[in-house]
């Protein structure tokens, strides 16, 4: 592999996605766990836990979206259209649990509250559901015609593969929003917190497990790079030891560092990802020779010079003014009046 | 109905409503701006008071922008696949620009300008508060240049063919960005941005003076909106002016549908309000004898091409163009008299008795919102028949894979939710502008209570 433009904006959309599953991941996570308190004050530091953060996060997922229109506007084209259904639900969960986040504290009646809690964790995990069942779908391969187009159907989306890997996201961003929420709040909802962390590591171990054997046994092709190039595993085992990580660093305490293995388990998730189904954006399947890659997809080389330019400028900043704002807003969290 | 029609009335109801918003931020952030830059100078905890009121409003009006931007962004793939794998090349790359630069900025910064009151100084907070501004004023660069694109390609671009299938491809990414009509058109576009936020504050301080509440605060902000307002009406007048001289010279078929010009004339007339009689093809209506020629060529001789020089297949409706052009004009001068009146006699010091004028200036708050749809409306369907203006036709760019009950679905779904969210909107603006400024706000806390500590 030569890293020419389409290589480094294959690796750079790659960024951009796995930037949002680590920080709107957590967001998802803490929605996913909301109902486990039944406890009104608890739920706000939960929810006031991502209050200044989610909407930026969620920025990820639009820059994404734009960095594939402008760098492979095939994908782009033949993804959203031909995952339509999928896509629409998956903008009616973010939109209806942005609302119920701005919404459910304006009345303290306990059925108002009640009801907007239930859409928050409800649209969390259809979100949390969707990305991971797009994401399954891209592994385990989709129709796609001769002249790029998708030939299947809604339907044909929900297969029990990209089923798993939807049920493992959600499994992955309940651990990493109950490790972030432990980072952030103290007393006995810190503990509940550190509880469901290692219950929820637990349910994505076993998770993770059914998925490997899954993919070595029915998805073969998404082994295949690791298979050809044994020291990649290395990156397999990089992510077994950040997840093993997590309850030695909760035992010394030092909820921080739980948080970066967390962090570096989805880094390591996402790259295994990518390394296998490089250089193919959508496989097809049954027929690979229309698979979607990155030289048939792609934008002109002037136009991804032009975009990396424009990245080399923008990401570093963003990247700086974001590392900032987490330190501005770092520690507990304290509901004052401006809180959800 | 079929896929095409549904997907356009998916895309212009989307448009339009998440279009209630962006112009709310960038006028609301620019409000800020001067608020929180009133109190930094003069230290008057009034300033302080009246930013921290509308910094909750620009909250409000941010996240539904974010939440409503994130469908249009998905729409180009989801419904225009066809359009999208044709122009990805020059139009993606500057939706791409568009996140990179203004939505982290914009909301990186609402983190702090929203929740760090009391963690950062007061020189860190206000230049939050400005970036955030300028997110929001980048987001309107950005997206007007990808729809000035559409209107204009100008010469930035060539067709390039790959296995059969022509697409566009950026030559110079220079005049991508300054094509032909951007620049023109993002002036005025932001002008109705300013005056939508403007009038925003405006309406609710008479609101407040007319119940008699908060006084002092309401004086101040009418002050600080009237003079906004007043500016920016002004130079929506001038900017307007020069955009619709842009139209007249790089699409000449759609200045004829905005005044109904059918045959080529010199001293050509211009209509006032009126109605266009498609059938016998003239217009019905005020009219000024020259003034056309006048606005377009600044003399009352020259020719203006009308819509017969083009071949019928290669015009927009020009009932429905003339309309949204003509409202919104109308009320572009409205707005202009309605903050001259509102301005002159606050300075007078008679605003406060004329309470005719402060329910005028109430419901003022409506009329920016409607001349910017109107707008909007004007601008994309006298572009029609084109999605790229000479280039590229609506039909070919639709996603030819879509079934029309599918799209009905997504549509109805769409349409239940926004409803949901109109209604959350209302809501909430209506539960902040009941409850008012928090007299707390009076006195800062936290770092920004220590003046000139950073």
């Amino acid at each position: 592999m030569h890293f020419d433009l389409n290589t480094i904006w294959f690796i750079l959309v790659g960024v951009l996605f796995t930037g949002y599953a680590m920080l709107d991941g957590f967001d998802l996570g803490i929605g996913a766990l909301h109902l486990f308190t039944k406890e009104d004050a608890e739920r706000r530091v939960m929810l006031n836990a991502i209050g200044p953060v989610w909407d930026g996060n969620e920025v990820w997922l639009v820059t994404g979206g734009g960095a594939l229109f402008a760098a492979f506007p095939n994908v782009y084209a033949t993804v959203f259209s031909g995952f339509y259904l999928a896509l629409y639900l998956l903008l009616a969960a973010l939109i209806f649990r942005a609302v119920a986040i701005e919404f459910r504290s304006k009345r303290p009646e306990r059925w108002w509250r009640q009801t907007w809690d239930i859409g928050f964790a409800a649209g969390s995990i259809v979100s949390a559901l969707l990305i991971g069942v797009a994401l399954g779908n891209i592994a385990w391969g989709v129709p796609i015609d001769e002249h790029g187009e998708f030939a299947g159907t809604f339907l044909g989306l929900l297969k029990p593969y990209p089923l798993l890997v939807g049920v493992t996201t959600v499994a992955l961003f309940m651990m990493h929003g109950a490790i972030y929420g432990v980072l952030k709040t103290e007393g006995s909802l810190h503990d509940k917190l550190r509880r469901w962390a290692m219950n929820s590591i637990i349910f994505f171990v076993i998770c993770a497990t059914m998925l490997t054997m899954a993919t070595l046994l029915y998805v073969s092709h998404m082994a295949a790079r690791v298979r050809e190039n044994p020291w990649l595993f290395s990156v397999a085992l990089a992510n077994m030891l950040a997840i093993a990580n997590i309850p030695r660093e909760f035992h010394h305490g030092n909820d921080g560092r739980a948080f970066l293995s967390s962090c570096a388990a989805i880094i390591t998730l996402m790259a295994l990802f990518a390394l296998n189904i490089f250089p193919n954006l959508v496989y097809s399947l049954p027929n690979p020779e229309n698979s979607l890659n990155i030289y048939n997809a792609a934008s002109s080389s002037k136009t991804l010079g032009i975009m990396l330019i424009i990245a080399c400028i923008g990401v570093p900043v963003v990247i700086a003014y974001t590392v900032c704002i987490y330190w501005i807003f770092r520690g507990k969290v304290k509901l004052d009046r401006m809180s959800y | 109905m079929d896929v095409l029609t549904l997907s356009r009335i998916q895309f212009g109801a989307t448009a339009a409503f998440h279009y209630l918003y962006p112009p709310l931020s960038i006028g609301l952030g620019l409000m800020l701006v001067i608020m929180e830059g009133a109190w930094l100078k003069t230290g008057n905890t009034l300033y302080h008071q009246m930013a921290r009121f509308w910094t909750r409003v620009f909250a409000l009006t941010f996240a539904i922008g974010v939440a409503t931007g994130i469908v249009m962004e998905f729409e180009f793939g989801t419904n225009w696949a066809a359009y999208s794998r044709f122009v990805g090349d020059v139009f993606g790359s500057a939706l791409a620009a568009e996140g990179i630069f203004a939505f982290f900025l914009e909301s990186g910064f609402l983190a702090v300008l929203l929740f760090g009151w009391d963690k950062v100084s007061r020189k860190w907070h206000f230049f939050s508060t400005c970036m955030v501004c300028l997110g929001a004023h980048f987001s309107a660069v950005w997206i007007i240049v990808a729809n000035s694109w559409m209107q204009t390609p100008g010469n930035g671009y060539h067709i390039v063919v790959h296995d059969g299938v022509p697409r566009a491809e950026v030559t110079d990414f220079w005049q991508v960005v300054f094509n032909p009509s951007s620049m023109e058109r993002l002036s005025h576009t932001v002008c109705g941005a300013w005056c939508a936020g403007a009038f925003l504050v405006v309406s609710v301080s008479a609101w407040y003076l007319l119940k008699g509440k908060h006084l002092e605060f309401a004086r101040k902000s009418l002050k600080v909106g009237l003079t906004v307002a007043l500016l920016a009406s002004l130079l929506q007048a001038v900017t307007g002016h020069i955009s619709a001289q842009g139209v007249a010279k790089n699409q000449p078929a759609k200045l004829a549908a905005f005044e109904g010009l059918y045959n080529t004339t010199s001293n050509a007339p211009l209509t006032l309000a009126g109605w266009v009689d498609e059938k016998n093809e003239k217009v019905v209506g005020l009219q000024a004898p020259a003034l056309l020629s006048f606005m377009v060529h600044n003399n009352f001789h020259d020719r203006v091409t009308g819509l017969n020089d083009f071949k019928p297949e290669d015009r927009p409706p020009v009932q429905a163009s003339f309309q949204f052009f003509h409202g919104m004009v109308a009320i572009g001068f409205t707005l202009i008299v309605i903050a001259a009146l509102g301005f002159l006699y606050f300075r007078h010091g008679s605003l406060h008795e004329r309470r005719w004028l402060l329910w005028i200036l109430v419901f003022s708050v409506l009329l920016p919102q409607m001349a910017n749809q109107l707008g909007w409306f004007a601008a994309e369907v006298g572009r029609q028949p084109w999605i790229v203006y000479g280039v590229l036709r609506t039909p070919e760019g639709f996603s030819k894979i879509l079934e029309a009950n599918v799209v009905l679905s997504s549509l109805i779904l769409i349409t239940l939710i926004y409803f949901l969210l109109f209604a959350v909107f209302i809501y909430l603006l209506n539960d902040k502008i009941q409850h008012g400024p928090d007299d707390a706000d009076l006195k800062p806390s936290g770092k920004l209570a220590i003046p000139g500590k950073n």
